[in-house]
């Protein structure tokens, strides 16, 4: 298998080395030269105006999969409770089985799952529940569940299976791949289908966000993605009546589901207990806010909405605030209602965290930077002016002095 | 003499920050973006040597530990190897063939495992928690399953660590859990683990004057079908640069007429109660 | 710029480099203002293997010469001068122990120096032994297989922290320079204890304290050479460690003119970045030149040094007396560039003109130092 520079179409335009994240492509006599740095990322051949380029050699193995039918979440439980993401994914799951007239199916494990739980993945689009039961699921672990959701995949054959991509979700599902021997995508921010061959198309950035990537599942089922919280939207259009009959519960061979792993403890993160992703409104400071002392300033505004103070990594590793109010590719991914970023140029991580918020007002003084680009409303301004002005109108406003 | 092998597995990634994008063609400008080690492994290097300084403090401790640092890619990355040495890591080995190319996450799993394999008896694989290029977080668990061996991941710090098991705290969304397992193990590592020291002056001058042997496919007895693109289940077949989905209006005039605009739209869009 | 480095030296600053720009840099303002010693740092120095640069491989040490300490010492000045003070005050209090130690002496106390575990500290002067450090009345009686030490230390730096202290002491006074002698004295000794911690113009997070002895008993073993070598140990260990207080003259100038430089551009006035101006062009350069001049007779005295002259003690003085006149002009130009801003704590250049006063006064002050050169010019001549 190897790339290929057609040498009657090359120009050595050098299009195609500009664009090379690798070092891989070097020009001489006019025509491009591929290294051994190459990963084969592909973005070459989309750049090259005429088409020189070309992967050669891949096998296609022509894998009869008919078998496998259906899209599958994975409900995720904490203490009881579903996650967001889950409802986000039977959303998006939903769009996608329509598309292929196939059926949107959920798999819940836990102990003792409680009947919300089991009721409302069907407001969510789906059409069934599989649920697995039983005291040895009482706490989140991989070993164990990841056993539980094989057997699960492998007497359903779901067409494609997705996930949330928390904290759990990221070493559950690659090791459900892993014995599987699937294909996994992990942080999806767009999943659709390809008409043509009825395969999932899986988007994801890379970079940092700088690139997106579109990647597919070859030779294997099934297509496993998994997708951040807060990038997909959930939609509760549909109603649980009737949800009873919808109920399948899956009794599985748990004679070997003794895990390795002995949770000692569990401890609420002392000091500030901030999950950033709980609010509607996240005011966020970064380099221009100059200081520690400064954030004060943004509290003040955040409180007035009962929202809270994310900040950029700038802030953090300047040691202004603390690493669980950061926002970015390194942070939290947040998507509130507003989103006001103070004082941040918006780098290309920074927006990874935040760009699919609702709204995004952004105040700087520079009238160049990026954040600009991404926000719905934009002010080029001193944020120790704007912020206080703003402050004081809206507790005019709320009539507070 | 036992050995304790500890495998801290990195990866030589382009420097992100120097990217920026051709407003005319919307595409990836790439001027001699530096390839650095991926940033989280540095934590991960530091980790490793952090783990065999407690293992040796211990008065009871006859075992010899070695921290060993392996990455799969073209020859450049040897460099990487180099830097990992100069931070203490004892010896390196690169993963370098053409095959390996193109891999996705299942496929370095595989080639990482093969050489692992050959390291034979390695009691403790450490990885960063994410790559800056490609960021999955995918590599550890599923090497850590090819293993059989548990994976605990964004350990923020290790409780305690002796010859046969490991306790370690990790970072969940909202609260930290506590896990012990016993070893082999691997683990990934995010910032808040520690600080990665500063290279020593003997580490720099032993980083270049080391050997660093290379293994192919066929050291590591790997075929062709299984690595690389051609091992791989996952296959990219687009590259692209993000659209700006929306024209962001500007607010003009004095900082108070601007604040006011701001105000008006908050009360539109029902946020202040 | 390119001044011939090794690999291995081009290695030294780097990693320099990386502690002033990683560690000491952030955190520099605030221990200046609370005057905190910088124990983090001066662990990774010496985790960095940077300590074993003064030490022959024998004992720990990587056997590079004076040439190599200065170019850590200049680089860590770059970052912040009590920093390098403590890391070059550490050389200075073992260095006796290399020019005039015994075999038993080296092998017992240079390995944990080579390693950074313990700091140095020189103890010479005292209130009213300064410049005239032979007047010194710190005395040692001999009593049986150990000697009695009385008497107080004044202004040590790295007093109290460090562990192992050279102090000089009086066993013949009577024969003025030639009955001084130098001992060597660990911390935790009974009737050695510490003053108060002082409160200084500069490098305040640089600790400076008295040694204060009272019928402290040090073993014989710990006599450095013989009675009355004290004097000449002295000297020969300031002519060593001079060009080390010359890098560090150095290293604040440096510092100081970058500052200058870039706020130089950003900062505009009547419509312009003030480089534009002639006047602000015209100092730059002139500190530029200087800093240079300074760096350049700083290199070369430790390379003569190294090269084993023996008649180094003109170009040490030298080295220092230049360098550190040029950090003092330079660093006060630089405020005066920055101006309104150059005098507020917010700017790093104030503290750098504070802190490089210090370097005209230590280790003998620029009179004594002149008053050196004056001396070696009429002994031996001006011809080279």
């Amino acid at each position: 298998m190897e790339i290929k520079v057609n040498q009657d179409t090359c120009t050595g335009c050098a299009l195609c080395k500009n664009v090379c994240m690798y070092d891989a492509i070097e020009i001489a006599d006019k025509k491009a030269i591929m290294n051994e740095n190459c990963i084969f990322c592909g973005a070459c051949i989309d750049i090259c105006k005429y088409g020189s380029i070309e992967i050669t050699g891949l096998e296609e193995s022509h894998k009869d999969f008919s078998q496998y039918s259906g899209v599958m979440v994975f409900i995720e439980q904490h203490e009881n409770r579903t996650a967001d993401v889950s409802y986000e994914l039977l959303s998006e799951g939903r769009k996608l089985a329509d598309k292929l007239k196939t059926e949107l199916s959920g798999v819940i494990i836990g102990s003792n799952i409680s009947e919300e739980s089991k009721k409302s993945v069907f407001r969510y689009g789906a059409d069934k529940l599989y649920i697995a039961d039983d005291e040895v699921f009482c706490h989140n672990l991989d070993d164990i569940f990841s056993k539980a959701l094989v057997q699960v995949i492998h007497r359903y054959k779901p067409d494609i299976f997705l996930a949330g991509a928390t904290s759990f979700g990221r070493s559950l599902v690659p090791k459900v791949a892993a014995i599987i021997k699937t294909g996994l995508t992990a942080d999806c921010t767009a999943l659709s289908i390809d008409e043509e061959k009825k395969i999932l198309l899986q988007t994801r950035p890379t970079f940092g966000g700088n690139i997106l990537a579109t990647i597919i599942t070859r030779n294997a089922r099934p297509q496993m993605a998994t997708v951040r919280p807060h990038v997909m939207e959930k939609a509760e259009n549909y109603s649980d009546e009737g949800y009873k009959d919808k109920l399948e519960n899956v009794i599985l061979d748990t004679e070997n589901f003794k895990s390795k792993y002995k949770l000692l403890g569990t401890e609420k993160e002392s000091g500030q207990s901030i999950n950033l992703t709980d609010y509607d409104v996240v005011v966020s400071g970064g380099r221009g806010m100059g200081g520690p002392e400064n954030f004060a300033l943004l509290k003040e505004l955040a409180d007035l909405f009962g929202g809270v103070v994310g900040a950029s990594r700038a802030a953090v590793d300047s040691d202004w605030i603390s690493y669980p109010h950061q926002v970015g590719q390194t942070g939290k991914t947040v998507n509130p209602k507003i989103y006001i970023a103070c004082g941040i140029s918006g780098a290309i991580q920074h927006l990874a965290g935040m760009q699919t918020s609702d709204i995004i007002i952004a105040v700087n003084k520079d009238p160049d930077a990026p954040i600009f680009k991404v926000a719905n409303y934009g002010i080029v301004g001193d944020v120790f002016e704007v912020v206080p002005k703003l402050i004081k109108i809206i507790k005019t406003g709320k009539n507070i002095t | 003499m036992v050995k304790i092998k500890i495998v801290i597995c990195i990866k030589q990634v382009p420097g992100t920050t120097d990217i920026r994008i051709n407003p005319e063609t919307n595409t990836l400008i790439r001027e001699g973006v530096e390839t650095v080690i991926n940033p989280f492994d540095t934590y991960a290097i530091e980790e490793g040597i952090r783990i065999k300084e407690r293992l040796l403090a211990d008065p009871e401790a006859k075992e010899e530990v070695e921290v060993i640092a392996m990455t799969m890619g073209p020859h450049q990355s040897e460099s990487i190897l180099r830097e990992a040495i100069s931070l203490g890591a004892d010896r390196a080995v690169l993963l370098s063939d053409r095959a390996f190319a193109g891999a996705d996450t299942w496929a370095t799993a595989l080639t990482l495992h093969g050489a692992i394999k050959k390291i034979d008896d390695c009691r403790l694989v450490i990885l960063g928690k994410q790559t800056l290029d490609g960021d999955t977080g995918q590599v550890g668990p599923e090497l850590a399953q090819m293993m059989h061996i548990p994976f605990i991941g964004y350990a923020s710090s290790i409780i305690d660590i002796n010859r046969s098991r490991i306790t370690v705290k990790r970072l969940m969304e909202d609260r930290y859990e506590t896990f012990e397992v016993r070893l082999p193990a691997a683990i990934s590592v995010g910032k808040d683990i520690n600080v990665p020291r500063v290279p020593s002056l003997r580490g720099k001058l032993k980083a270049k004057n080391e050997q660093i042997p290379v293994w192919d496919k066929n050291e590591l007895g790997l075929q062709d079908s299984k690595i690389g693109l051609s091992g791989s289940y996952t296959q990219v077949i687009k590259i692209f640069t993000p659209k700006h989905q929306y024209e962001v209006k500007m607010l003009t005039g004095t900082a108070d007429e601007q604040a006011g605009e701001i105000y008006s739209k908050l009360v539109e869009l029902n946020i202040l109660q | 710029m390119h001044y011939f480095l090794t690999e291995e030296q081009q290695m030294i600053v780097d990693i320099c480099r990386q502690i002033v720009e990683e560690r000491i840099k952030p955190v520099r303002a605030e221990m200046d203002e609370k005057g905190i010693f910088p124990a983090e740092i001066i662990k990774e120095i010496g985790q960095s293997d940077l300590f074993r640069l003064f030490i022959p491989e024998k004992y720990g040490g990587m056997g590079t010469g004076i040439f190599e300490v200065c170019l850590a010492t200049e680089e860590l000045s770059r970052g912040d001068l009590s920093v390098a003070t403590t890391y070059a005050a550490s050389g200075l209090g073992f260095i006796p122990i290399l020019v005039m130690g015994n075999e038993q002496q080296k092998m017992k106390y240079l390995p944990d120096l080579a390693s950074g575990t313990k700091l140095a500290a020189f103890g010479l002067t005292e209130s009213e032994a300064g410049s005239d450090a032979s007047s010194l009345r710190t005395r040692a009686v001999k009593d049986g297989d150990s000697y009695i030490i009385n008497g107080t230390k004044q202004w040590i730096t790295n007093g109290g922290e460090a562990d192992i202290y050279t102090v000089f002491a009086a066993t013949s006074p009577e024969r003025g320079a030639r009955g001084i002698s130098a001992f060597i004295v660990e911390k935790g000794a009974k009737g050695f204890e510490f003053g108060k911690k002082e409160n200084k113009l500069g490098i305040r997070a640089s600790a400076t304290r008295e040694l204060v002895f009272t019928d402290c008993s040090v073993p014989k073993e710990n006599l450095l050479g013989s009675e009355g070598m004290g004097f000449i140990t002295a000297m020969r260990t300031f002519d060593q460690s001079r060009p080390a207080v010359g890098a560090q003259a150095v290293g604040v100038a440096q510092a100081a003119l970058e500052e200058a430089v870039e706020y130089s551009k950003i900062r505009h006035q009547f419509g312009q970045p003030i480089s534009a101006f002639q006047g602000v062009q015209h100092m730059l350069a002139d500190m530029a030149t200087q800093v240079e001049a300074a760096r350049a007779l700083v290199y070369h005295a430790a390379k003569v040094i190294d090269s084993g002259e023996k008649n180094i003690s003109k170009l040490s003085a030298m080295s220092k007396l230049y360098a550190s006149d040029v950090a003092m002009k330079v660093t006060t130009d630089a405020v005066q560039i920055l101006g309104g801003y150059g005098y507020m704590k917010e700017y790093p250049v104030e503290k750098m003109m504070r802190d490089a006063k210090i370097t005209q006064i230590y280790e003998g002050t620029n009179q004594i130092q002149r008053n050196i050169i004056a001396l070696e010019l009429i002994k031996r001549g001006a011809g080279w």
